[in-house]
């Protein structure tokens, strides 16, 4: 192993931007270190080694030249496979797409190159970023860097275990319904979903538009921070952004959480696991340590997320993928006519999930079934922002368990799309408001796996919920499981 | 519906994916029950207005890049298979 791997992002951006070591040199320790152990894992479908070195000599040559290499100066960053990115293959985990190489970047991806990121390949995730375990991949399943028989979660799994198996000291993700948060939560990492229209979807595969985010996964809540400062912005080429300018998350990071108040949300302890529920308690006391006034608070529409996204989110993605026709891009499966070939290339292209997802959709869009189900799920999204807004009339941010378990067994959900939909139930209310919601790590379970803690806030509430972060983890019992390669 | 979504699906998929729906389907019943006559619904979570660029030109992805990347083309154009019958 490398002396430069494990060192986090801003440790390697400072090192690097004073010439103490060279973006060039951590670049090919963590692709060493991918090479070596990837094979196990799973977690990256593609390694652009190539591409990595020479991002991280123009960094190099930047420094020398005296110009200034940006806030991620030589850091190495993994890219979930949905984002596209040009003449370099992306595949959303789909035999749809095989063979695409995008025509244009994603925004984050030129934002985290122009600010000195080195991109070292595309992750593994859920077919569509549709599932919560990486097992709807079509290129086999991702494990986790903590017990390779167990799942990393999902659907950005591949970003989150190669954040944790530390391959990378960063990752981008998406997040629909809990696809950030909680496999950070089962990989003992930070990741966050920032407030809706925050960070630019622009160049991100469709799933449900509504729902959709863009976030970072790291080792640290400061290194989180960063990253999420680098991506988030105004952008023309997304309809959706927000014009608002970001605020300064790591100048606000220490001012600690004394006055803050925190509300434990009750309905979300209920479902879950009693080691996890008694850490969500630990962090709770923790913070009240520090200064944070803590008391419990009952969200009771949060209970009716999981049914309300269950048809919505199906319901715009079945929209959004009926652009995988066989026409402009992918695979296309030739028919006697052009229904046929719609049909073939579809019937094929698409794994079980997906086609699960879209015709769930389908269902709930259909004429007859509409008001009874996708409208009535719209109501009671209105329902759950209400709900979270009466909350947030006395609370500055929440708390509850990100997932409801630590990492399961592969397989063992994969039968079941219900019992696997549950692992998202305390994550999916955020996306149906928009808000912000992150997960810290705070220990192992009696399982010796990770545990997660969510730090939700409402609509712009990031400086707080960071603070909030950040006390957690001084908090927190230090992991000292080794991963699978040490 | 699979019809609908134009996908084709076997025998043993058509029982395994009605199962499936009926289930999730029947967890949903949880909000049918709920009084939400006085609610509008939300579509989305940003209060939508239409968004507008300054009306220049600039360039457009290139037309040759995003065809050479379809499964087929010609002159310029998407190539597809026949989609009106033969002419009388």
């Amino acid at each position: 192993m490398g002396a430069l791997i494990g060192l986090g992002a801003s440790a390697i951006a400072e090192m690097v931007s004073s010439k103490e070591i060279s973006a060039l040199e951590v670049t090919q320790e963590h692709l060493a270190l991918i090479e070596s152990h990837d094979k196990n894992l799973n977690s990256f479908l593609q390694i652009t080694a190539d591409a990595a070195i020479s991002a991280a000599k123009e960094v190099d040559a930047k420094i020398a030249r005296g110009e200034d290499p940006g806030p991620l100066a030589g850091v190495p960053i993994a890219l979930k496979d949905n984002l596209v990115t040009r003449g370099l293959a992306t595949t959303c985990a789909s035999q749809i797409l095989k063979g695409w190489k995008p025509p244009y970047s994603a925004t984050v991806v030129e934002k985290v190159s122009a600010a000195g990121g080195v991109a070292l390949g595309k992750t593994n995730l859920d077919e569509f970023a549709m599932g919560s375990s990486t097992e709807n991949s079509s290129f086999g399943p991702t494990k986790n860097p903590y017990d390779l028989k167990r799942v990393p979660g999902g659907s950005s799994g591949g970003s989150a275990a190669a954040v944790a198996a530390k391959f990378a000291p960063l990752a981008l993700g998406s997040d629909t319904g809990g696809s950030i948060r909680q496999p950070a939560a089962l990989c003992g990492i930070v990741g966050v979903k920032p407030t809706y229209g925050t960070v630019s979807r622009y160049g991100l595969i469709a799933f449900a538009s509504s729902l959709d985010q863009i976030g970072p996964f790291a080792r640290s809540v400061k290194d989180a921070a960063m990253l999420l400062q680098v991506i988030a912005g105004h952008d023309p080429k997304d309809s959706t952004s927000l014009e608002r300018p970001f605020p300064d998350l790591i100048s606000n990071l220490d001012k600690g959480v004394q006055g803050l108040r925190v509300g434990i949300i009750d309905e979300l302890i209920d479902g879950a696991a009693p080691m996890v529920g008694d850490a969500l308690m630990a962090s709770a006391d923790s913070l009240g340590d520090q200064g944070a006034k803590v008391e419990h608070v009952s969200v009771p529409a949060v209970t009716y997320g999981l049914s309300a996204y269950y048809l919505i989110a199906p319901a715009e993605a079945s929209s959004n993928l009926a652009r995988y026709d066989g026409v402009r891009y992918g695979l296309r499966v030739e028919g006697q006519d052009m229904n046929e070939t719609y049909v073939s290339t579809r019937t094929k292209g698409f794994g079980a999930e997906v086609k699960r997802r879209i015709m769930l959709g389908t269902f709930a869009l259909s004429s007859g079934y509409y008001d009874a189900y996708y409208a009535k799920a719209q109501k009671v999204r209105t329902m759950i922002i209400d709900s979270f807004q009466n909350a947030y009339d006395r609370f500055d941010v929440l708390l509850s368990p990100t997932a409801p378990t630590t990492a399961f067994e592969l397989g063992a959900k994969a039968a079941d799309p219900l019992s696997m939909y549950l692992s998202d139930v305390c994550t999916i209310p955020t996306n149906l408001a928009g808000h912000p919601a992150m997960s810290i790590p705070y220990g192992l379970g009696e399982n010796q796996m990770p545990i997660g803690i969510q730090v939700l806030a409402p609509a712009l509430g990031e400086v707080n919920m960071f603070r909030v972060a950040r006390a957690i983890e001084n908090a927190a019992p230090t992991i000292t499981k080794g991963l699978f390669w040490n | 519906m699979a019809n609908l979504a134009k996908l084709s699906l076997s025998e043993e998929e058509e029982l395994m994916y009605t199962d499936q729906l009926a289930a999730i389907l029947d967890h949903a019943r949880d909000i049918m029950a709920l009084d939400t006559d006085d609610l509008s619904p939300t579509a989305h979570p940003l209060e939508l207005r239409n968004v507008f660029r300054p009306d220049v030109e600039a360039a457009s992805l290139s037309r040759d890049e995003v065809l050479s990347q379809a499964p087929a083309s010609e002159d310029g154009r998407f190539l597809v298979p026949r989609i009106l019958g033969e002419a009388p």
